[in-house]
């Protein structure tokens, strides 16, 4: 166990390494030169070649690479090309902060939905009722955010005018209600299924057949024996719902006008600004192989029969 | 049903037979199965040409002779939702035959088989692939890929003297291919990977081994035939998630380029890449509707055949 801790320790850096040195090398062959970005309509071949010699841009790749990570590890990616003169780290803070804030309010919104229903699903295995449940959140997880988002405006905002169209105002704020139900409501959709096919394995294993031969009260196998051990696999796509901060509400962000991480990436995406790319590159793969780690030990916390090799 | 009888049916007539107790399951199958074929089909089926504009009848509402209406340049909808369809159909089946089978299942073989350093590579390429934010991975590499990949057409234009390579769409198809890949390749391999690992120490491969069959066949023979459900599965999971892939890239203008017509392409130009799109759902809903749809029902789809052949294929449920 011990040695199984320390190899994924040191390997997760070497990762991440090779994470940055790939988006490192996409910046460098793609298109649009940093330079001709900075300089904009002044742009002159003298100049142009003294800044990239003060930026050290006619170093060596790998050069470049190794001193970019030297910054990063001090929490310095740079500076931004677009936005003169603002590190990207003073840039992307903020963003980050609303991102987490929506998932973490669509995340609360998924769990509260879905698990309660994967459990009604499952008990109910057998009846209608379940594959009514199943269909239904499999119509909700289809359902096209480029839909969703207009027709939850549509309806709350301009029908009913229960809350305002679009912009962010925070935690507390109205405005979070609709972009958080977008992201939350296909994520529930996720948890019925997991908790409903986890719920499953578990009612059928021996343990819970004991249970119930010896007599202990429906209630009791169920909330007792069965939901607790079927809450396991669930643990998993917690871990990695919560690090896909950076990923997950990207396109509900634009839809809404939310100034997140997922306006701003695509925003340097199509402005080439590498700085920053890299740096929400680099963070996301940071947080989802840290998830992935914390989600491995806390599983043999939890269940002692998985041996990790 | 006696031992006899089960013997007599072949394991492709079982899984047929057990997929067809599922109602849903092929109600969808035959639902994908005709949204493929109008995109197959789409040159003979669109009534109009997805570029064909008229100026005279633009925004105008269903009628007999634009059946969902035309869109601000007067385009025919319902054409271009077909054509749309057909870029979907192009990009899943690329999305399928390069990332699940030949990589996938190349990759999953030769690691299962050869393990040591091979399988080392592999995975660990796998595990740096998938230790990327992957919506975001997508984006990065359809931007930073499409120029280079668009001078490398020029080039190859100029030096062989031909040309519509460029304007058949071409770039496009594999900009979008190759930002795909890392989204299905390597769940398809680990899968196949596990199996050839518990398949060859069965004693039959290794008997099969020892009586001197060669590599080849035992893995033709032997596990390949052992590997195509899962391999089935994880494919199909994989393809919803390749066609919405495509529809979000090409929303972002990072996909299919105009005029060339994707169902995310017509979402992007109607909404206005989403800023229009309540004006757009109360004024000309039709606009917006007839491309989500589609999109909907092919998620939703997808997804049920995908429950439906792991309940089946999943023997521990069984």
């Amino acid at each position: 166990m011990l040695k199984y801790i320390f190899r994924r320790l040191i390997w997760m850096p070497i990762l991440l390494l090779f994470v940055s040195l790939i988006v490192f090398i996409l910046g460098v062959y793609g298109p649009g030169d940093p330079v001709e970005v900075q300089l904009g309509n002044n742009y002159d071949e003298v100049n142009a070649e003294r800044i990239r010699e003060k930026m050290g841009l006619n170093d060596p790749i790998l050069l470049q690479w190794a001193r970019y990570i030297g910054n990063a590890v001090t929490g310095d990616f740079g500076e931004s090309y677009v936005f003169k003169n603002r590190a990207v780290s003073e840039l992307l803070i903020p963003k980050l902060i609303v991102s987490a804030k929506l998932n973490i309010i669509s995340f609360a919104i998924a769990i509260s939905l879905g698990i309660p229903l994967g459990f009604y699903a499952a008990i109910n295995y057998g009846s209608s009722k379940d594959p009514f449940v199943v269909i239904l959140s499999l119509f909700f997880y289809a359902m096209p955010v480029f839909f969703t988002a207009p027709l939850l405006i549509l309806i709350f905002a301009l029908q009913l005018d229960l809350v305002p169209a679009a912009g962010w105002g925070g935690v507390f704020d109205k405005r979070i209600i609709l972009p958080a139900l977008t992201v939350g409501i296909p994520g529930a959709a996720v948890f019925v299924r997991l908790i409903r096919a986890s719920m499953l394995e578990v009612l059928d294993s021996d343990y819970i057949k004991l249970a119930r031969a010896k007599g202990v009260s429906e209630i009791k196998v169920l909330w007792k024996h069965a939901f607790r051990n079927a809450m396991l696999p669930v643990v998993t796509i917690m871990g990695f719902s919560l690090a896909g901060l950076f990923g997950g509400s990207l396109i509900v962000e634009i839809l809404y006008g939310i100034p997140g991480v997922g306006r701003i990436s695509l925003d340097s995406v199509y402005s080439r600004d590498y700085p920053v790319i890299m740096a929400i590159v680099l963070l996301g793969s940071s947080a989802l192989v840290i998830a992935n780690l914390i989600i491995d030990f806390i599983y043999t916390l939890v269940d002692p029969r998985i041996e990790m090799q | 049903m006696n031992d006899h009888e089960i013997r007599n049916i072949s394991s492709t007539r079982l899984f047929i037979q057990n997929f067809s107790r599922k109602k849903l399951g092929v109600a969808c199958v035959i639902i994908v199965s005709l949204i493929y074929l109008v995109g197959i089909f789409a040159p003979i089926l669109a009534p109009y040409d997805y570029s064909e504009t008229n100026l005279l009848k633009t925004q105008a509402g269903p009628d007999f002779e634009n059946l969902l209406g035309t869109d601000r340049l007067g385009r025919d909808i319902l054409s271009r939702v077909i054509w749309g369809i057909q870029t979907t159909v192009i990009v899943t089946i690329t999305g399928l035959l390069t990332g699940s089978l030949i990589l996938g299942l190349f990759l999953g073989l030769l690691a299962g088989f050869y393990k040591g350093i091979f399988d080392f590579i592999v995975m660990r390429t796998g595990e740096l692939v998938s230790s990327f934010p992957d919506i975001l991975l997508i984006i990065l590499l359809a931007a930073t890929l499409r120029p280079r990949i668009t001078n490398l057409f020029y080039q190859i234009e100029d030096n062989l003297n031909i040309s519509g390579l460029i304007s058949s769409g071409i770039i496009d198809y594999l900009v979008i291919g190759i930002a795909l890949l890392p989204l299905s390749w390597f769940g398809t391999m680990r899968l196949i990977r596990a199996q050839v690992f518990s398949i060859r120490e069965i004693e039959y491969v290794q008997s099969a081994r020892t009586s001197g069959a060669s590599t080849i066949r035992i893995v033709t023979r032997h596990i390949l035939p052992n590997v195509i459900s899962p391999l089935i599965v994880t494919s199909t999971f994989g393809l919803g998630a390749v066609a919405l892939s495509e529809v979000i890239l090409s929303f972002f203008g990072l996909g299919v380029q105009p005029p060339r017509p994707s169902l995310g392409a017509m979402l992007s130009d109607v909404s206005g890449r989403g800023g229009a799109s309540v004006s757009v759902l109360t004024n000309h809903p039709e606009q917006l509707l007839s491309p989500i749809i589609v999109i909907w029902i092919m998620i939703f789809c997808w997804n049920i055949i995908g429950d439906a052949l792991t309940d089946i294929l999943n023997p521990k449920k069984n």
